[in-house]
This record gives structure tokens, sequence and C-alpha cells, in this order.
């Protein structure tokens, strides 16, 4: 084994950019692993975890570009780092275009411009925003790492000007029928969202536009909004806004569970505004019907939708599970061998992860996870599935430096393999996310591990049942119908929502 | 150049994009108006320069 480094200062190039450099690299012949990555502390720290490190590394800053190859020879590493270049060339070219290099050269473009999408890295993107908000524009804030008291200083002073700050770590949002960043194409109509939940505001958009709806708006706020400490700054401005917005009709609020003191006020803003709110708080127990309450409550996404379908007065058709269920429960069990009980769950969404772990639990099953519902069932090592196993793979392990699973399947194909190796795994539950700047083929992708995973277990005399969810619109850049068929094709029980998914994994398990 | 929240829901948005592109290019197919900002850390990254830079301006 042999490996080299190459620092080039002062040569910049945004994460998406770099990780098709490092796929084109991961193809070659005899490399083993390779790292293209900006020089800042976190990615130095990577390098190091790799066994990376030299003083050339350690001198280097954000803005200089470092490439780490680990091959089989010395000849392949050598070969790779001398043609950098080739292969810096062969992705989308750096604009040769004279696109501005700050916000302010931006906005003496378009003066007029109100809203600045920022997807910088996180140690410099707080300063990026804060200079937005100064500028009068709202933001939506993609990047993460982004300190609590810097979110809390962001939001409190959007709020002072009638600003919304979306993020940070907000993956999509809708706004006036526009989808930002990792969004689904849905059709204008009068359901507004407001979502603390990235992937829960995807389903939920998808899932009422194939009923044959619409959304107004659907803004994302980033998961620390609910928190007792950011207070719902954003939430509630965004509720504001819903509530005058004239398009909005209906609003929906999607959210992991808030913090304690966070429940009682947005209970408390859901009964005093003046449109129906759909108040959605995963994770926490399903209660009564809401009419007591002054909210509909909905448990699950599902239930969100369902009863967003319904306060429209619409006739349109609401979510209804398969009826065929218990019959594929009976067919899937009876191919099982003996030792095959336990559930591995790979998701590329954080809230399909977390709502899984709420359905499965809900119906008796304990289930372990790196993101647990409940501290007692967090894995020790990530890595190493335990019993029922659900993995978030859009956790810092697993992207830091990385491509998310939305675009790229590298890492769940190879533990999707991993997991078919345990003798005692009996299903895979998988979830599929279209749209905008998420992976053309993510089906595609997954294919053959999905063959290869079943293949184990059918060698050792037993059957693999894998069930998938796909999230995304007929309208999506992806080709919905061709996705879902090709998982059908491969034997995998497609669903229309992640919800539906855990309920038919938490029946074959029970 | 200043707006409101409930402009932004109700206007067609003008967006300053900082960083990935391809943000930018989704935003172009939905013929949305975009300014791509091809954005370098300030300073050459180095912190304690951009915290120098922010006191001074």
């Amino acid at each position: 084994m042999a490996s080299g480094v190459v620092v080039r200062r002062n040569q910049y190039y945004d994460s998406v950019f770099l990780m098709g450099v490092s796929k084109r690299i991961s193809d070659i012949q005899g490399v083993q692993q390779n790292a293209v990555l900006m020089g800042s502390e976190s990615n130095k720290e990577l390098l190091a975890s790799l066994g990376l490190r030299d003083t050339q590394i350690d001198a280097a800053q954000p803005n200089d570009l470092l490439v780490a190859v680990i091959g089989d020879a010395q000849a392949i590493v050598s070969d790779v780092l001398g043609r950098l270049d080739e292969f810096l060339a062969g992705g989308v070219q750096p604009s040769a275009t004279s696109n501005p290099h700050t916000l302010e050269d931006g906005l003496e473009q378009r003066p007029d411009a109100n809203l600045a999408v920022i997807s910088v890295p996180g140690e410099f993107a707080a300063r990026e925003a804060r200079k937005a908000l100064e500028a009068g524009l709202n933001v939506l804030l993609f990047s993460d790492h982004v300190s609590i008291e810097d979110e809390l200083a962001l939001k409190q002073s959007a709020t002072e000007k009638n600003l919304l700050v979306m993020g940070p770590g907000c993956g999509t949002a809708l706004i006036n029928g526009v989808g930002l960043a990792f969004a689904n194409v849905v059709r204008k109509g009068s359901i507004g969202v407001v979502a603390a939940a990235g992937t829960g505001l995807q389903e939920f958009t998808s899932q009422i536009h194939n009923a044959g709806l619409g959304i107004s708006n659907a803004i994302g706020t980033g998961g620390n909004d609910p928190s007792d400490l950011i207070g719902g700054l954003t939430t509630f401005s965004a509720l504001a806004a819903l509530e005058q917005d004239p398009q909005t009709k209906i609003i929906a609020v999607i959210s992991k569970p808030p913090g304690a003191k966070m429940v009682q006020k947005l209970i408390e803003r859901f009964r005093t505004c003046k449109k129906p709110v759909v108040g959605c708080f995963l994770g926490t127990a399903a209660a009564s019907p809401a009419t007591s309450e002054g909210f509909h409550r909905a448990a699950t996404i599902d239930d969100a939708v369902n009863l967003a379908i319904d306060l429209s007065g619409s006739k349109v058709g609401s979510i209804e599970m398969p009826s065929e269920i218990q019959d594929w429960v009976t067919r899937e069990k009876t191919g099982w061998a003996p030792e095959q009980k336990y559930l591995r769950g790979l998701f590329a969404g954080g809230t399909f992860c977390y709502q899984s772990q709420q359905i499965l639990q809900s119906s008796g099953l304990p289930v372990y996870s790196n993101a647990p519902l409940d501290k007692n069932f967090q894995l020790a090592d990530p890595n190493r599935s335990r019993g029922h196993t659900l993995i978030d793979m859009g956790t810092d392990e697993y992207t830091v430096g990385r491509p998310h699973p939305m675009i790229d399947a590298t890492l769940r194909k190879q533990r999707i393999l991993a997991e078919s190796n345990d003798p005692q795994v009996a299903v895979v539950l998988l979830d599929l996310i279209l749209g905008y700047n998420a992976s053309m083929d993510p089906v595609g992708e997954l294919m053959d591990a999905l063959a290869a995973a079943r293949q184990n277990a059918k060698k050792r005399g037993g059957r693999l049942t894998i069930v998938a969810s796909v999230c995304g619109t007929d309208s999506d850049p992806q080709d919905l119908g061709l996705q879902v068929k090709l998982l059908r094709q491969a034997g995998v029980y497609v669903f229309q929502t992640n919800a539906q998914a855990a309920s038919f994994c938490a029946a074959l398990l029970n | 150049m200043s707006s409101s929240t409930n402009e932004l829901l109700q206007k067609p948005i003008v967006v300053i994009n900082l960083g990935l592109k391809s943000f930018a290019d989704s935003l172009k197919e939905q013929q949305v108006e975009v300014v791509q900002v091809d954005w370098v850390p300030p300073a050459g990254g180095d912190q304690e320069v951009i915290d120098l830079l922010d006191q001074l301006l």
C-alpha cells in the first residue's frame, strides 16, 4: 500500500465539485481510498483519521485544495496525483465567466434580490448570513456546523428586521412555487408548511402533490429551531407569514419533538391562528383527536397529509395502506431461515429514520440507532448494527468530506452488503429521495447491491425482504414511475410513504 | 433591496446563491432570477484576519 498528498494553494472549489472529482479518482483501478477536500480543520482531521498527516497538510488553509490518494502501489498514487488537472477538468468546469465572488458584488448585479441561499463551509456561513440580513435579504442557510449562539443571533436579527432565516442546516424549501436546494417539483396550491424536518417537508409536499393538491409555501426552519434555546424564532415568523399569505388556506407544522416549553408555546399559537393548523410533532405519542386542543394533531407525516386533505374539503383520496399487506407478510416470512429475525434500516433522510423508529417502537419493537429517539438505544458504534437497527446515513459520521446519501449511494451500498452478511437479518428498509439536486438515478445506483444482498441470504437458505419508500412526485427530474418499477422488478416491496414502509416492517416483525 | 417575509412569499424570488453552483442551476431550470456567487473564503480563510477585517469595516 502507498499514499501521497498534493496541496494546491489558493485553489478553491465547492464541495459538490470536489466530490465529483473524488468519485472519478475512486474509479481508477488500484486506488483504495482518496480524499479531495479544501483545507479546513475538520477536513484535516478527516485526513488524519485516514492516517494522512504531514506538515504540508497541517499548514493548509481553507482555500487550499488537498488531494490524498491511498493505492495498491506507489506508481498508481503517483500516476493519479500527476494527472490531477485531468481529474479536475473532467468535472463541471469551474465557471469561466466572471461570476461575482462576494455577496456584495452579487448584490450589485441584482439590487432587487430578496433571498440569499448560502451553502459555504460552516465556519464562514454565519458571517455571510449576517451580511445578507444586513442587506435586507431573507436567508436560506443550507450550511450546517453553525454554532447555536450564531443561529440565535442571526434569528434574533432577522426577527427584528421582519426577515426569515431558514436554517442552518435547512436542506429544502418551496417558496412561491420555487423549489430551493433539495426540493421536489410540487404544484402550487393552498396548503402552507413550516418544517423543522427537511425530508419531512419533502414527504409532506410530495404527498400533497401526488394527492392532486398543491403547496403555497413550504418553509424550512432548520432542526434546532423548535429547541427551547432558539425558541422557534423562525417557526413563529413563518407561521405569521403564512397566516397573512392570501394563497395559504391551511397550515401544516412538521417537526421532531420540540422543547418542552416550545410545545406549549406552539400549541397556544396554533389556537390563536386564524387558519386551521395541522401539527405533527414526530416522536410524541399519538394524542386524542385534537379538536379539544384547538388544532389538528398528527402522529405521522401521513396523518398530517390526510388531515390537510380533509381540511381542504377536496374529494381527493387520502393515503391508505395497500390491502394486500397480510398476504405479503405471510409470503415473506415463510421464506425466512429460522435465525432471520432482525430489521436493518438504512436511510438517506433523517426524518425518515426518526419516523420509522417512532412507528416500530410504538408497535413494541426495540430499535437501536446512531440517531435514536431514546438515548438508551444509542449504538456504541454506528457501523455495527445490533438487534433491530435504523441508521441515519446523513449524519456527520457518514457525510464529512463525503457526498450525502441523497447524492451518492456508495456508502449505503456497502452497508446493504454488510447487513446481508449477517444471517440474523430478515428485512432491509430503505428510503429513496427524488427531487432537485438529488441523485438522478437513486434506485439504479443501488440495484447491484440489492441483487447481491438477496443472493447472500439465498445462499444461506433464507430470503432477504427488502422494503422501500420513494419520496418524490411525477414532476421531479427523475422518473418516479421508472424508479418504482425498477425496485418492484428487483423484488422490493415499494410503498408510497416512509410511514407505510415502516408499518409494513412492523407487521413483518411482530 | 429591502424585503420582508411577506413579500418573499408573494412576489417572484430573486436569489443570490453563495456556494454550490448546482443550487443556482436548479433555480435557473425553474426560470428563477439568480446570481451565482463563486464564493471563496475571505482573507484566505484566516479567521483572525477575517475578524480584524470585520472590526475595521
